[in-house]
């Protein structure tokens, strides 16, 4: 909250330190240590497999870590439920949509605004009658431009705007950080572009730890950029300096180049 | 648009419901009124177990332990009454003959029974949570049937319906009056509870629980509620369904009597607020006159299930409003 404007270094509001995971024989998370600033965008990048979702995931407690702790402002959270890190102030979008597909546009976001207030054992007054509620959920359509869909239901969404309304249910919570897996994956370019100028406002109200193929978005949004390959990160730093790291051209961004500008970037092994 | 069909149609099932005993009245024909009153309290036990199982998505193939409940609740009272002994020696607590008393009866301890049920059985999901509330139905079933006190295996009679301040219970109408207002108040109720706060957060836990956790809420304690609610529901209509027969027996508690509570709700609709009540309608109807053609009406009845699980997955209600709409 009170972190120093001017200064060069913020207080760390989510720290990960030593986190570990494997799956049988795979390692899909290996000693991973990173902290993510008050009004930072820290974007974590890497190829396919890389284990981006699953430090995601254990991030938000979906995940058990092997070993390792997770702290948001703070307070250790490793061994606390995906609900209690999320009232806790953890929010996150899924990678795949998960959304209630029964459920209209806005009673998705309303959800996430009841779970902000907190007071679910209500049995009489309507969700939707509640103006508090209500005015949460639209104004954070609003900011993702689903306003005028709010009456649809989500299962008639098209796939970008799922991803538009994962993002308007997140800001519902009004987080202290922020998780967002690959966010832009599946809109059109001028959804792409929109979200992208809502993501660089957003970091002032919370930080970002944000999962993105597109390398242009990175190097645009992010203050400091992580690699993780092989569930190893490889590299931490600016943008300026992860373009030029020598090991991440190779394992990951000099892939990136030969596949193409704008293209798919899903760093396959090339000779 | 959706909306106000399904209202429509709503309100035309419960003036049906109102409009065929009253007809039966003017026409002197009691039995037709009986019926009536078995589709309102039949479909008063749906409505509970559709709370669990169509907004919550629990399949309980157990809710006859609540029924039972209910059932037995009226059971042991009226039975302490009309024989003048103490229903609790040492406090010397008397039974009862009064409705109201007994319904607060049957529905404390069928909640109570749903609360620890859950508890129990919510720790699982899928199959394993069919079976677990299969097993604690049949655990209920074979105690009633080796209690002995309470008429074992032959159940019990009661010789007088029980009263009703201010109404003679007796009347057939009157009865069925009661019946059908405590289904058109437990309606009202939960169809409330499902646009509330409770109810959004409910079916959110049904279609996608990670979703809700993420949004910081736990799915435990809500089902925990909703199960134990439909249990009360339930236990409510096992009271009156055992004032309706003035009998009480252990088949209440068999799984037989789960699947038929089943039945009203998929035949009617699952997660729709009325569907319990057209489906036991449906089913009372199928039973009086196919019953009355054939003894062996199930095979129809089975027939009817399959085309409605494999061509009309919103029952009756389903067919006559359509899909489902979002409320307002
Ligand atoms: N539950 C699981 N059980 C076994 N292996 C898993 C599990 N979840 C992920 N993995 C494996 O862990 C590795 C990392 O997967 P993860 O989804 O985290 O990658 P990612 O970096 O998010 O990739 P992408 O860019 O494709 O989203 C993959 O090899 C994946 O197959
Ligand atoms: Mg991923």
């Amino acid at each position: 909250m009170t972190e120093p404007v001017n200064g060069s270094v913020r207080a760390p509001v989510l720290e990960v330190r030593g986190l570990t995971k494997a799956f049988g024989a795979l390692v899909a998370s290996k000693d991973i240590s990173l902290d993510l600033r008050a009004g930072e965008i820290h974007a974590l990048i890497g190829p396919n497999g890389a284990g981006k979702s699953t430090l995601i995931a254990q991030i938000a407690g979906e995940l058990m870590p092997d070993r390792g702790e997770v702290r948001l402002d703070g307070q250790e959270v490793t061994g606390w439920s995906t609900a209690a890190r999320t009232r806790a102030g953890l929010a996150r979008t899924f990678q795949i949509s998960s959304l209630a597909m029964e459920m209209t546009v806005l009673q998705n976001a309303v959800l996430g605004a009841l779970g902000a207030r907190g007071k679910v054992m209500r049995f009489f007054a309507p969700a939707l009658g509640d103006r508090a509620l209500v005015e949460r959920a639209m104004a954070a359509l609003e900011a993702v431009g689903l306003q005028d869909l709010a009456a649809l239901r989500t299962a008639e969404l098209s796939h970008g705007q799922r991803r538009q309304l994962e993002v308007a249910v997140a800001l519902t919570l009004a987080p202290r950080a922020f998780l967002m897996d690959e966010p832009m994956a599946g809109l059109s370019a001028s959804g792409s572009r929109r979200l992208m100028s809502f993501l660089d406002g957003l970091r002032e109200r919370a930080p970002i730890l944000l999962i993105e193929h597109d390398m242009d978005a990175v190097f645009a949004l992010a203050d400091r950029i992580s690699v993780l390959v092989n569930g190893e990160v490889i590299a931490t730093g600016s943008a300026a300096r992860i373009r030029g790291d020598a090991r991440v051209q190779e394992a990951y961004l000099g892939e990136e180049a030969c596949a193409g500008a704008g293209g798919e970037g899903r760093g396959e092994a090339a000779p | 648009m959706g909306v106000r069909r399904e209202t429509m149609v709503n309100a035309l099932l419960l003036a049906g419901l109102l409009a065929v005993p009253l007809w039966a009245l003017w026409a002197d024909e009691p039995f037709t009124i009986t019926l009536a009153t078995r589709v309102a309290i039949l479909a008063l036990a749906g409505v509970g177990l559709n709370l669990a199982l169509g907004t919550g998505g629990l399949v309980s193939f157990g809710h006859a332990v609540f029924f039972g409940i209910g059932g037995y609740a009226m059971g042991i009272l009226a039975f302490h009454a009309q024989n003048y002994t103490p229903l609790i020696e040492a406090f010397s607590i008397p039974g009862t003959r009064s409705m109201p008393v007994i319904w607060a009866v049957a529905v404390l301890a069928s909640a109570l029974a749903a609360l620890a049920i859950g508890a129990l059985s919510l720790r699982t999901s899928g199959v394993y949570f069919i079976m677990i509330t299969l097993a604690f139905g049949q655990m209920f079933y074979y105690f009633t049937i080796s209690w002995p006190a309470y008429g074992g295996e032959d159940g019990m009679s009661i010789y007088l319906r029980n009263n009703f301040p201010g109404v003679n219970t007796l009347v057939p109408f009157n009865f069925f009056a009661i019946s059908y207002t405590l289904l058109a108040a437990v309606l009202l109720l939960v169809g409330r509870l499902m646009r509330a706060p409770f109810g959004l957060a409910l079916s959110a836990a049904r279609q996608n629980e990670t979703r809700l956790r993420a949004v910081g809420i736990d799915p435990y304690r809500l089902r925990l509620t909703a199960f134990t609610l439909s249990g009360a529901i339930t236990g409510l209509s096992g009271a009156l369904y055992a004032d309706l027969n003035r009998f009480v027996s252990p088949s209440m508690f068999s799984w037989q009597t789960s699947g038929e509570i089943m039945i009203f709700v998929i035949l009617g609709g699952v997660g729709r607020l009325f569907g319990p009540v057209a489906g036991a309608a449906l089913f009372i109807l199928l039973e009086h006159f196919l019953g009355g053609i054939s003894e062996y009406w199930h095979i129809f009845l089975g027939a009817l299930l399959l085309g409605v699980v494999l061509f009309a997955r919103g029952g009756l209600i389903g067919l006559l409003a359509g899909r489902e709409v979002a409320h307002d």
